[in-house]
């Protein structure tokens, strides 16, 4: 609103500051979100904390208003884009710092299958939620998801089909991992329009993600519950 | 007089055709597999598909492009190939039509570019309508009598389509996919569409939506769309059931007769283009033609008759209620 005060980000105490970072990441404000995580460094936080009190947080604020039907895809990526401005800053300063990693990644549509928005918007989402992404593109066979687990270990595999004839393809993948005795090494998610829960588990996945959404809260949830076992053996 | 003008005046609902897909993927076409490819490849298959309509009784067939646009074609390595398999797949149409001895119209369909428009994504409006522009004039050229734009999503994308058509000058149709909690992936609502096509300075003779979830979200978006008082005929084009993973296979739940329920409550919802999507095969088509033809048009259905007869919403509301959404409370808002 022109008729108010222009707002200093630097004139704003840690705990304002950072309430207001979640206000911007929800208006997709890259600008500011940059300005304000260069003021928090400079005020000596930690980039994880940086990552996760105000971004991460900030993010789950948009992904929940995005569940429930007030925010659209729209909204949500420039979000995401807000939010991988702040990433750009953190990202060498994290893996300088040794801080613990969110998790990784490795998405791709299916053998079969050429449609990239659903799964772009996982991509973009998970990013967005401090995840690390490697993004297989469409049309992949099984083989290029074994090189790309062997390559990258990621903490989830993803899978995306948009088509009733390619959906049946992502069994032929989780089959392959069982049958190379590598299935329990990986979270595997699966997506895409036509799909739904029965279908998730019908192929034998770890679950079924309705949206990007979901399937960030989900790669959340999913891997806490992994450490804990971890933790608890 | 409009060419669907002139053909609504008669009787005042058209059938359009099913699923080029589905049928398609029946016949042997792959996954994965451009199915434009097959307007030279195999030439009588597609013609197979657009038959199968025909003899069902449809009175639009779409022609097999819809991933016909260079941002489409170029994943199967073919963007140079634009003008000339759109324009085959108009030809090869326009040949079956000729050859059913009634008027079939032949409609360009034009489906989305599969990339996010500016400003969520890169490419800008007059990139994506050049892109269609392209498209459009190998349909033109082919014969078609007018351009159908569908499974659209965003406002951006829909806008430019209709300037694309209108470089051609040629008549269009429109539809959205409305996939998401009653909106569309982008988040354009039934009555946000009624209003985009009200601003576009090159109307479409006729919009509505198509794709989505089930038959039943898809009269509520017709019933969305009638409310705001559309200036143009209504298309419905909806889905045959839902998809259903059985012992390996994916195959969409629903029957010619539940077909022939939704086209008949389409036309009571106030559609006028009834036709279907994804799992919508000849024998849908005929039930659905026969309903149309021998039961006399009701009154618009409530929201409960329709669950009822087609299934239940996908989700509860779909965007249009009276009582807005939460508008989130903000501290503070900058200047």
């Amino acid at each position: 609103m022109a008729d108010e005060e222009e707002l200093i980000l630097s004139d704003l105490p840690d705990d304002e500051l950072v309430l207001q970072m979640h206000d911007d990441l929800y208006d997709g404000l890259k600008d500011e979100i940059i300005e304000a995580v260069e003021i928090l460094l400079s005020r000596n936080w930690t980039p994880y904390d940086i990552l996760t009190k105000a971004l991460v947080e900030g993010m789950r604020i948009v992904g929940i208003d995005f569940r429930d039907g007030i925010l659209f895809v729209p909204e949500v990526l420039l979000a995401a884009n807000a939010m991988k401005g702040g990433m750009g800053l953190l990202k060498p300063l994290l893996v300088e710092t040794g801080a613990p990693r969110l998790g990784k990644m490795v998405i791709g549509t299916v053998k079969g299958d050429i449609h990239d928005i659903g799964k772009n918007l996982v991509s973009m989402m998970m990013e967005g939620a401090g995840f690390e992404v490697t993004d297989l593109g469409i049309n992949n066979p099984v083989e290029n998801y074994l090189d790309a687990l062997e390559a990258e270990q990621p903490d989830i595999l993803g899978m995306s089909a948009l088509l009733t004839t390619t959906m049946p393809y992502m069994k032929v993948v989780i089959d392959t991992l069982i049958e190379k005795g590598m299935r329990e090494d990986y979270i595997v998610l699966v997506g895409g329009a036509p799909l739904n829960e029965e279908f998730g588990k019908a192929i034998g996945a770890d679950a079924y993600c309705r949206d990007a959404a979901v399937a960030v809260e989900t790669a959340k949830e999913l891997i806490a519950r992994k450490h804990n076992q971890v933790a608890a053996s | 007089m409009n060419i669907l003008a002139q053909v609504l005046e008669n009787r005042g609902w058209l059938l359009a055709d099913g699923a080029t897909g589905t049928n398609l993927f029946d016949i042997g076409l792959e996954a994965g597999e451009a199915p434009e490819l097959w307007n030279f490849e195999a030439p009588d298959k597609v013609q197979s598909v657009y038959q199968g309509a025909v003899g069902a009784g449809s009175d639009i067939i779409l022609t097999n492009s819809f991933g016909g646009t260079s941002a489409r074609l170029k994943l199967h390595n073919a963007q140079n190939r634009v003008k000339e398999l759109n324009e085959r797949s108009a030809q090869l149409a326009r040949d079956v039509a000729l050859k059913s001895g009634r008027r079939v119209i032949v409609a360009g369909s034009v489906g989305p570019t599969g990339e996010l428009l500016h400003p969520v994504g890169t490419l800008t409006e007059e990139e994506a309508s050049e892109i269609f522009s392209e498209q459009i004039e190998g349909l033109l050229e082919g014969g078609v009598d007018l351009i159908w734009a569908e499974t659209i999503s965003s406002a951006e994308e829909f806008r430019a389509v209709a300037a694309a058509a209108a470089v051609h000058s040629a008549p269009w149709c429109g539809t959205m996919s409305f996939d998401t909690a009653g909106r569309t992936m982008m988040g354009v609502t039934a009555p946000d569409m009624v209003q985009l096509v009200n601003e576009l300075e090159h109307k479409p003779l006729a919009f509505g939506a198509n794709c989505g979830t089930g038959a039943s979200d898809l009269l509520r978006t017709i019933i969305g769309f009638t409310k705001a008082n559309p200036s143009v005929p209504l298309i419905a084009k909806g889905n045959a059931g839902i998809p259903k993973f059985v012992d390996g296979h994916v195959h969409y739940d629903g029957t010619p007769e539940l077909m022939g329920d939704y086209a008949v409550l389409a036309r009571d919802c106030g559609a006028a283009i009834i036709g279907g999507c994804c799992g919508t095969r000849p024998q849908h088509l005929e039930e659905m033609k026969r309903r149309l033809l021998n039961d006399p048009k009701g009154s618009v259905p409530d929201l409960d008759a329709i669950q009822e007869r087609l299934g239940a919403f996908s989700s509860p509301a779909d965007g249009t209620e009276d009582t807005a959404p939460p508008i989130r409370q903000r501290k503070r808002r900058r200047g």
